[in-house]
């Protein structure tokens, strides 16, 4: 149990350390004269720039080796203080809060409705392997598995908003708006979780304790339900695991689509704007939600299978 | 970008099925249009005729044209060989490392694997699209970028798999019966070793190329990959998106080739069992 926790806070700094590094060196990496560039957001570009130029220098201490400010730069990240934007101004976490908002429900919708998809796809495959339904059912994870998220999107949005006009395309505020791109991820995640569920349900009810459950007389539902699904669960659960790699990567990509101001939407803004405390921001606070979904899992492990919490 | 795909990993199994065959076929296909049709049309992709400006198919343009009038097959057949060409030398820029240090961990042990290990934990702590993003940020829209990050990101699976791999074999008897009889490091590594990883390593490349396809369409599609007026599958989509209304067509056949291409490869890694 501890070491769950440990691995996972060993994980977050790494998440911390390497997005801190990358845009330190973005920083570095922009043009011109960092100083300058911050007296003249400062006190406006004037004659006597340069002046103020070097009591920012002086002040900020950016005349010292690189090794001493990227220690601060790092110290200041692990206090939480992200600075400001450079293209509105306001504090990064202020930004970020609105934001993350939006993203959580977003992921936590379209896991709920993978999960509604998948498992029960993976269930009805599962009981019967190589019926119609497992044969279909693994068409479909084929399919969707090879459409790219944002080409899904696309489709999703032309039948539903286009030819349908039951949802809107894009925005943000009611739930409908949340609804077409949830789904894009939903499908996505759900097409590889209904194969690892078909999997799992195959080899439980291959299993001589399901074959005994059904000899001693139990009713099939019974014996599906309490032999069955605690025991599939275990392999479906520990792949959401890598299915958080999907989840947040596809929440950049989808929020991007349908204009849904989410983190990874502001990510992919900030890149483009150059806006190194943003990027630095989203990228955290993203890093940091794939770790917390990571440790959620591991939970859950812990709690479905008995068997983990003897060895840990 | 990931790597979901191959978590119940098993050896394939030998013999071409039915699935696989497909896969084969469908990117022999593909990789002919992609390497054989930028060569053979002569129309420039970039060639714009505003008089023929979202021309239907089969009109003078045989997949007719864009909204600049630009020739949809010549931009079709360069995207594909972009998209073909970026996988290709991304996948082999991570699965020389890979193999190479997961030989290297696999064989020496001690500080040479568990700095490799630090490497590869510090790589898989963030989702691999986050990392490339992130290298992006320094220059959007060029190669260099987003050839390291894919690279970087996908390097870990080959090294995971090869050491993992390596390991179980050389820790078996046969292997020690080999090395009693006097058969040197090399004899090992390319008879008892490289048979075994070999067709796994093409599985996994098969996987990653596949992955660096959707990447490389994907980051385009969202601004900050490549960008227009490269003929590159993802843009398009996105640059002919508006003109859906007049020419669905157009948009439909981009997706579809990033389609076929994402699934000539996933067919062909996973046969049987995809």
């Amino acid at each position: 149990m501890k070491n769950f926790f440990l691995s996972r806070l060993l994980q977050a700094s790494i998440v911390a350390v390497v997005v801190g590094a990358v845009c330190f060196a973005l920083m570095r990496a922009l043009p011109g004269d960092a100083a300058m560039r911050i007296a003249a957001g400062r006190y406006g570009p004037d004659a006597r720039i340069a002046d103020a130029a070097e009591k920012v220098r002086l002040e900020l201490g950016l005349d010292r080796p690189i090794a001493a400010q990227f220690l601060e730069w790092i110290g200041s990240l692990l206090r939480l203080d992200l600075g400001h934007s450079l293209v509105t101004g306001r504090a990064v976490a202020h930004e970020l809060q609105v934001q993350l908002g939006a993203s959580v429900w977003l992921a936590a919708t379209a896991l709920l409705i993978s999960l509604l998809i998948g498992p029960l796809v993976g269930l009805i495959s599962g009981l019967k392997p190589g019926g119609a339904a497992d044969r279909s059912g693994l068409a479909g994870a084929v399919v969707f598995r090879a459409i790219p998220p944002f080409v899904l999107g696309l489709i999703l949005m032309l039948i539903f908003s286009r030819q349908l006009g039951w949802l809107p395309p894009a925005g943000f505020g009611s739930p409908r708006e949340i609804l077409l791109p949830a789904l894009t991820l939903a499908l996505g995640l759900a097409a590889m979780s209904s194969r690892v569920t078909r999997n799992a349900v195959a080899a439980v009810a291959r299993a001589p304790y399901f074959a005994f459950a059904r000899y001693k007389g139990l009713p099939e539902a019974v014996v599906v339900r309490r032999h069955g699904l605690r025991n599939a669960a275990i392999p479906v659960v520990s792949y959401l695991g890598l299915q958080a790699i999907y989840l947040v990567e596809g929440v950049v990509v989808v929020e991007s689509l349908f204009a849904y101001p989410g983190i990874g939407h502001a990510l992919v803004h900030a890149i483009v704007e150059r806006d190194v405390p943003m990027v630095q921001g989203t990228a955290l606070v993203m890093g940091l939600m794939f770790v917390a979904i990571n440790a959620t899992i591991d939970l859950l492990t812990f709690w479905l299978d008995p068997r983990t919490r003897r060895t840990a | 970008m990931s790597t979901i795909d191959h978590i119940s990993y098993v050896q394939p199994k030998s013999g071409i099925g039915a699935a696989r065959l497909t896969g084969a076929g469908l990117l022999v296909l593909l990789g002919g249009f992609a390497t054989i049709g930028p060569v053979v049309i002569p129309v420039d992709p970039s060639a714009q005729d505003f008089g023929a400006s979202l021309a239907p198919v089969g009109s003078d343009y045989l997949l007719g044209t864009d909204h600049y009038g630009r020739s949809l097959l010549a931009r079709l057949a360069h995207g594909a060989r972009l998209s073909f060409g970026m996988a290709f030398l991304t996948t082999l820029a991570a699965a020389m490392p890979g193999v190479l240090l997961g030989l290297l961990a696999a064989w020496r042990g001690g500080w040479a694997e568990k700095g490799l290990e630090l490497m590869a934990t510090v790589v898989l702590a963030l989702p691999g699209l986050m990392l490339v993003l992130l290298l992006l940020a320094f220059s959007p829209g060029d190669y260099g970028p987003l050839f390291l990050g894919l690279a970087l990101t996908l390097w870990v699976e080959f090294y995971r798999v090869t050491k993992a791999t390596t390991k179980t074999v050389l820790s078996q008897p046969h292997i020690e019966a080999a090395r009693m009889l006097g058969f040197g490091s090399r004899y090992i590594l390319t008879r008892y070793v490289l048979p075994v990883i070999g067709p796994m390593i093409a599985t996994l490349a098969a996987f990653a190329m596949a992955t660096a396809i959707i990447a490389v369409s994907t980051l385009s599609a969202i601004s900050v990959g490549l960008q227009p007026p490269t003929p590159e599958l993802g843009s398009m989509i996105v640059e002919l998106l508006p003109y859906f209304a007049e020419a669905p067509v157009q948009v439909l056949l981009p997706a579809g080739l990033i389609f076929l291409l994402v699934l000539g490869l996933q067919l062909l890694a996973q046969g049987e069992r995809a």
